[in-house]
């Protein structure tokens, strides 16, 4: 009996807030919810971390910008400057067009064109360095505590025992499978990858400063990231995984005179951080995007009207607690893929003897 | 489109935080982490390894004196059994002296008074021979002049002595 009587009773204070907010809402029915604006100015990078507006007031952090302009040469200045004036020493933010939301340099004939080099501290930056900051911090304090304990004696309790268990299962589940005997070389990566993707998307579904960013959603970080696992994969494979490549296991009509299978081969290479670079990027950037749909739902339907609003928040804040209970499920899942993926990369590039890791 | 532009200054960014985020930890958090973990995987497999063998030691020792136990158990009871035995063997053989004793005894007396018989039966003999002798004298020195009569005195007392010796016999 208890339940429906509180169900009835939020539904009375979302009509009394309702009505005694219909004046307003009716004041701000002229002005269209821009959906498309809204998610994509939240999903995408920009020079200043905007947190919230009160009234008319934007709050924000300002941060720095630096370019390398071929015909000005270096600049440095706060992105504050464009609160003031639309064109700073000839660069402005374009507002459409294909530069939508970039600096640009502008010339005399109003001919827009992105500076040679553009290497602002964004807000997507800025969160990688919150983000590696935190990273730093916890396992140091993590690691900390292993030095100040003998292993044998006692094991973590708490925090640091939550870390371990999750070292311990990438490592147990992920890296020992999928590497092969010289996991141990390569588990730092491995486990500063997963920590790291994770506890960015994590941070990313925090609503507010310094969470929110839609990091791993960005095809830079997640390009690095894969980048990155390039690197362990092809500077460290051995011999036997550069013969597969230039002298594969094929009749030799598929490699002489035209090399086939060689080709693909190296096409197989650039394919797979390709293949990590899109799906993190994706499948964290549709997450950003479908949360940022449901809260904007609220707003497009009280801009209809108020009362088919009310009833939609509901629906809305629901979907919205689904849907963030389900990317904290797929910011694991998605740190998990990435490491897992990286190390069958890795793991393929330690051939042991030839016809028998295939 | 523009998502799928990487910017270069991120990626720079990104890169640089990211490398130097992994040389920290691969310098100062990761060894002491991975090798303390492994360290304790080791510490708890060779510590189950030695409860098993404990186990199995434990096992073999409660084998061994169950063995000892059922070993004790069994020579108790074949101490027990000897010691029946020879006590039955004791007490028999104790008896069968006893009675042979006895019996030798026994014999022995028999001889004994056989003897005795004997030698009272020769004394009588000769007695019964000097008092016929003596009675012959007598009669004799008495009387003879009447023959008949002393013969048949004679006989009578000779019958008579027989007699007496017959009867006890």
């Amino acid at each position: 009996m208890k339940v429906p009587r509180h169900i009835l009773l939020l539904f009375m204070m979302l009509f009394a807030i309702c009505s005694s907010g219909e004046a307003a809402t009716n004041e701000s029915t002229t002005k269209e919810v821009d959906v498309r604006k809204v998610i994509f100015e939240h999903v995408k990078d920009s020079y200043e971390w905007h947190i919230t507006t009160i009234g008319e007031k934007h709050i924000s952090i300002s941060l720095p910008v630096i370019l390398y302009s071929g015909n000005s040469g270096w600049h440095l200045f706060s992105s504050s400057v464009f609160h003031d004036t639309e064109v700073y020493n000839g660069f402005t933010v374009a507002h459409e067009g294909d530069y939508e939301g970039k600096i640009v340099e502008v010339d005399e004939a109003g001919n827009m064109s992105r500076p040679a080099l553009d290497l602002s501290v964004t807000k997507n930056a800025l969160a990688v360095f919150v983000s590696s900051l935190l990273l730093v911090v916890v396992m140091l304090y993590v690691a900390r505590w292993y030095r100040r304990h003998d292993a044998t004696k006692e094991a973590p309790r708490g925090f640091v025992g939550i870390m371990e268990m999750l070292v311990t299962m990438v490592l147990d589940d992920v890296v020992k499978p999928n590497v092969g005997p010289k996991y141990r070389k390569y588990a730092p990566y491995l486990l500063t990858v997963f920590f790291f993707i994770f506890l960015t998307n994590l941070l990313g579904l925090l609503p507010i400063f310094p969470g929110g960013a839609n990091v791993t959603g960005n095809i830079a970080v997640t390009l690095a990231l894969a980048l990155c696992t390039f690197i362990a994969v092809n500077f460290f494979g051995n011999k036997e995984y550069y013969k597969e490549i230039f002298w594969p296991d094929v009749p030799t009509w598929l490699k002489v005179p035209v090399p086939l299978m060689p080709l693909i081969e190296i096409f197989g290479m650039f394919v797979k951080p390709f293949a990590l670079t899109i799906r993190l990027f994706a499948n964290i950037l549709a997450g950003h995007t479908a949360l940022l749909a449901f809260v904007c739902i609220i707003f497009v339907t009280m801009s209809v009207n108020s009362y088919i609003g009310s009833g939609m928040t509901v629906v809305s804040v629901f979907f919205t607690i689904f849907m963030n209970c389900l990317e904290l499920l797929v910011a694991f899942i998605q740190a998990f893929v990435f490491t897992m993926l990286s190390s069958v990369f890795i793991g393929l590039s330690q051939p042991e003897h030839h016809g028998k890791a295939h | 489109m523009s998502f799928l532009l990487p910017e270069t200054g991120l990626l720079f960014w990104m890169l640089l935080a990211f490398g130097v985020v992994f040389f920290i930890l691969y310098k100062y958090a990761f060894p002491a982490i991975l090798s303390s973990i492994d360290e304790r995987k080791k510490f708890i497999d060779d510590a189950l390894k030695n409860a098993q063998e404990a186990n199995e030691k434990l096992a073999r020792i409660e084998q061994q004196g169950n063995a000892l136990i059922k070993a004790a158990q069994e020579e108790q009871a074949r101490i027990l059994k000897e010691a029946v035995s020879t006590r039955d063997r004791l007490l028999k053989e104790a008896h069968e002296k006893a009675l042979d004793e006895s019996e030798k005894i026994m014999a022995e007396t028999r001889r004994l008074v056989q003897q005795e018989k004997e030698n009272a039966i020769r004394e009588m003999r000769t007695q019964v021979a000097e008092l016929s002798l003596s009675i012959a004298e007598k009669v004799l020195r008495k009387e003879l002049s009447g023959d008949e009569r002393q013969e048949a005195f004679t006989r009578e007392m000779l019958d008579e002595a027989f007699e007496k010796e017959n009867s006890a016999e």
